[in-house]
């Protein structure tokens, strides 16, 4: 968790670094990759064709873009040869004492000031973007990550279904929070009034529950595959979820999906305009606003609930027999843990807390539909979980806020048009070099963000175990 | 050593295992006796391993009969009775009878409390070494941790239970000499320490009975004279049995109190390790020479 933990991936000497033999070489060396990077970007960059209005093809040279790839290719293969990095090869280290936790605390306390800062930052009218899009966006995506960490990570099971839970639960709220005999049934037996404001404190639970039972059924017909195997078919799964969305339409409305969900009360008070509203109760002017922010720190406390569970539960039996399990199965057998309970537990516990999200993630749109469970969700929570380092709960954090807020930084990518001229459309390239990105931190640290695990139990220090002694798991 | 109780701890009776048209094991009956060290050789292929896999369960045999009875010895009209009813193991005040065959293989270690090793060694890489012998205490701990619930809330019981889990790694790893390694990941050590890594780990379930398979492969003459005293330092303080297979026959000779020899499946002598020695069909299973042809290499290796 500190910067002295960062793993070279060569050992080169720190004081070597700069001697002028080195730096020639690494001169002679970029200097090709420009070269290369030149007879590329010619025909590629440089050379563009257009149809003019007779159809013709005329040649458009942009000898500008070329010459900024190969500089950037330049620039790039020099800073990699002649950056300094440290010596460590060693496969433990031992960790700084406290730093964790207060680096812990610090951007717990950023995290909880957040809103306000965006407030002061940006006004009431900038702030909602700030607050919905970046911030629970991302904190929707840390949850569902730490959800799956705890199957992937911890117990080493390749899960690339994982939407299906998060749909699971946003359905099952969904639909409970719609259904007209349930209504009826609570203004009958509890009051008119009861359930549009308290459905979403009621059907929470609920859709976890409901999330880890499907959980364990999947689990059952999964327990004898591991690795690719196991993949494909909890892929499967995935798309089976997605697809009968789609096609029960009588119940989930098909492609159309549920809308008039009711959004989340401040237990009891609803965010409206009205006398009873939330505004109203505390005296305050009536906004949007507070809804934005309490759905933030809602999702701020389900996140925080998640890590606190699996950093608990990594210290119990249960835990230590998951990542057991992601070193080797039969030597768990051997030792009396029953791997099929063990199994379960991990599907269901993850599959739980997608289910809490789902919910939230419902809560928040005010409507859902199958487009928003595709693969492609399974595919960014599982590469937040591989890009943060399997089983690190704040590599986790880490990727999921690069990942996420990177994308959507990305957005406001005008300035490159001061670079690469007024006709530049940046936002073209937004997932290209999001990909880019991802390609290269893989290259860096191939075992993902933090590349090491923190024991469970310690004897005399807690030294950390580098992730290249601890199994990736694949069943 | 301690004369041989009535009836043993694992009677093995009649067990025949078939992959398909391979027999690997053909009618054998052998026991292992409480309180002792038995051992298994043979030639490679003789289906050392197979009879291992088959007590601990990770092999269902084709047929024959596993039984392992735990504390007083049961009268045999219980264990027909037993056999009869389809259940797959009994207790009783005064102990309990399994059927090893029927039971699958976690259960065979949690409640008829057989640990094994594995020849190639099988540890958990990337756990410190601690953190391997605490898991070898799941059972016990995961009773202390309520399932999980009370633990999740912090209850005292799971924080005592895991210090006590601790006090007990604690002292294997001052028996194997590997104290100072405690928080290092089990994937580190060199491999004589992970092979004694496994034995303990094995041990921290409280075994009746361990089944080492090939403890002493891949270790030097001193690690293996270490791994002797070892292995009869537990069977002496802990009472545990011990089945082993070797094929290092130092270490045979020296700590067995009973030797099982089989080849190509079948048993061809059962008995005190200087009976076996002396086997003119071990001798000649081992060397490979016709049985008309054993006086003569008898009298040229000179027994």
């Amino acid at each position: 968790m500190s910067p002295m933990a960062v793993d070279a991936a060569e050992p080169r000497p720190m004081a070597s670094a700069w001697a002028p033999a080195k730096i020639a070489a690494a001169l002679k060396d970029a200097l090709g990759t420009a070269l290369l990077a030149l007879g590329l970007a010619v025909p590629i960059l440089a050379l563009r064709t257009e149809q003019n209005m007779s159809n013709e093809l005329i040649l458009q040279p942009r000898w500008r873009y070329a010459a900024i790839a190969v500089l950037l290719a330049f620039a790039a293969r020099f800073l990699y040869l002649v950056a300094p990095s440290l010596p460590s090869r060693r496969r433990t280290f031992t960790a700084p004492r406290g730093l964790g936790r207060s680096l812990s605390i610090v951007l717990l306390i950023l995290l909880l000031l957040y809103p306000v800062l965006a407030l002061a930052v940006t006004g009431k009218a900038g702030a909602v973007k700030w607050i919905d899009n970046f911030g629970i966006q991302i904190l929707i995506y840390i949850m569902l990550g730490w959800g799956l960490n705890i199957v992937v990570g911890l117990a080493g099971l390749l899960d690339l279904g994982y939407v299906a839970f998060y749909a699971v639960g946003a359905y099952a709220y969904a639909l409970l929070a719609t259904s007209d005999p349930v209504k009826a049934f609570m203004a009958e037996w509890v009051g008119a009034g009861f359930w549009p404001v308290w459905a979403f404190w009621i059907c929470l639970p609920v859709a976890g529950l409901m999330a880890a039972f499907w959980g364990i059924l999947l689990g059952f017909p999964v327990l004898r595959l591991r690795g690719d195997y196991l993949a494909i078919v909890t892929l499967a799964f995935g798309e089976i979820i997605r697809l009968i969305l789609i096609n029960w339409v009588p119940v989930t409305g098909g492609y159309a999906g549920v809308s008039g969900i009711p959004r989340p009360s401040f237990f009891g008070l609803p965010f409206n305009a009205s006398d009873g509203g939330f505004a109203a109760f505390f005296g305050l002017e009536f906004t949007p606003l507070y809804r934005t922010i309490f759905l933030f720190y809602m999702i701020v406390a389900l996140a925080l609930l998640t890590n606190w569970v699996t950093l608990r539960l990594r210290r119990l039996p249960l835990g230590r027999a998951w990542e057991a399990l992601r070193e080797d199965e039969i030597a768990c057998r051997s030792l009396g843990i029953n791997t099929t309970n063990t199994k379960l537990t991990a599907f269901a516990i993850g599959a739980g807390f997608g289910g809490f999200a789902g919910s939230f993630f419902a809560a928040r749109q005010g409507f859902i539909s199958p487009e928003s469970f595709t693969f492609m969700e399974s595919a960014v929570v599982l590469s937040i979980v591989v890009l943060g380092g399997m089983g690190s709960q704040i590599g986790v954090a880490i990727a999921a806020f690069a990942m996420i807020g990177g994308t959507e930084i990305l957005r406001e990518l005008d300035w490159l048009k001061r670079v690469f001229g007024p006709d530049f459309e940046p936002t073209q390239y937004r997932m290209l070099l999001f990909g880019l990105a991802m390609v290269l931190l893989m290259i860096w640290k191939p075992r993902g963000l933090i590349s090491f695990r923190a024991p469970s139990i310690f004897l005399r220090e807690r030294r950390l175990v580098r992730s290249d002694m601890v199994k990736e798991g694949h069943g | 050593m301690t004369p041989a109780p009535a009836v043993p701890l694992l009677a093995v009776e009649h067990l025949t295992m078939r992959f398909g048209g391979l027999i690997a094991i053909d009618d054998l009956s052998f026991s292992a006796g409480r309180g002792e060290i038995t051992a298994i050789i043979g030639p490679n292929g003789a289906g050392k391993t197979t009879v291992f896999n088959c007590i601990t369960g990770f092999y269902k045999p084709t047929s024959g009969r596993l039984l392992l009875s735990l504390g007083d010895a049961t009268a045999p009209a219980d264990v027909a009775a037993l056999t009869a009813s389809g259940r797959r193991f009994r207790r009783t005040a005064a102990g309990a009878v399994f059927l090893l065959e029927r039971m699958p293989d976690h259960e065979i270690a949690a409640r008829a409390r057989v640990a094994r090793t594995f020849q190639n060694i099988r540890l958990f890489p990337g756990m410190t070494v601690l953190e391997n012998l605490i898991v070898a205490q799941h059972n016990a701990l995961m009773a202390a941790s309520g399932w999980t619930v009370l633990g999740l809330l912090g209850a005292k019981r799971y924080v005592q239970a895991e210090a006590r889990a601790v006090e007990r790694a604690r002292s294997w790893l001052d028996r194997i000499a590997l104290t100072d390694r405690a928080d290092d990941p089990a994937g580190d050590l060199p491999y004589g320490a992970q092979r004694r890594l496994e034995i303990a780990r094995a041990m921290c379930t409280e075994p009746a009975l361990l089944c080492l398979d090939e403890p002493a492969a891949g270790l030097n003459p001193r690690e293996s004279a270490d791994l002797t005293a070892f292995l009869k330092s537990i069977q002496a303080e802990h009472g545990t049995s011990i089945l082993l297979i070797e094929h290092d026959m130092s270490v045979v000779m020296e700590i067995s109190d009973h030797v099982v020899v089989l080849e190509y499946g079948c048993k061809i002598s059962d008995g005190t390790p200087e009976h076996v020695r002396n086997d003119a069909r071990v001798i000649a299973a081992y060397l490979g020479v016709e049985d008309e042809e054993v006086e003569k290499v008898e009298a040229e290796i000179g027994t």
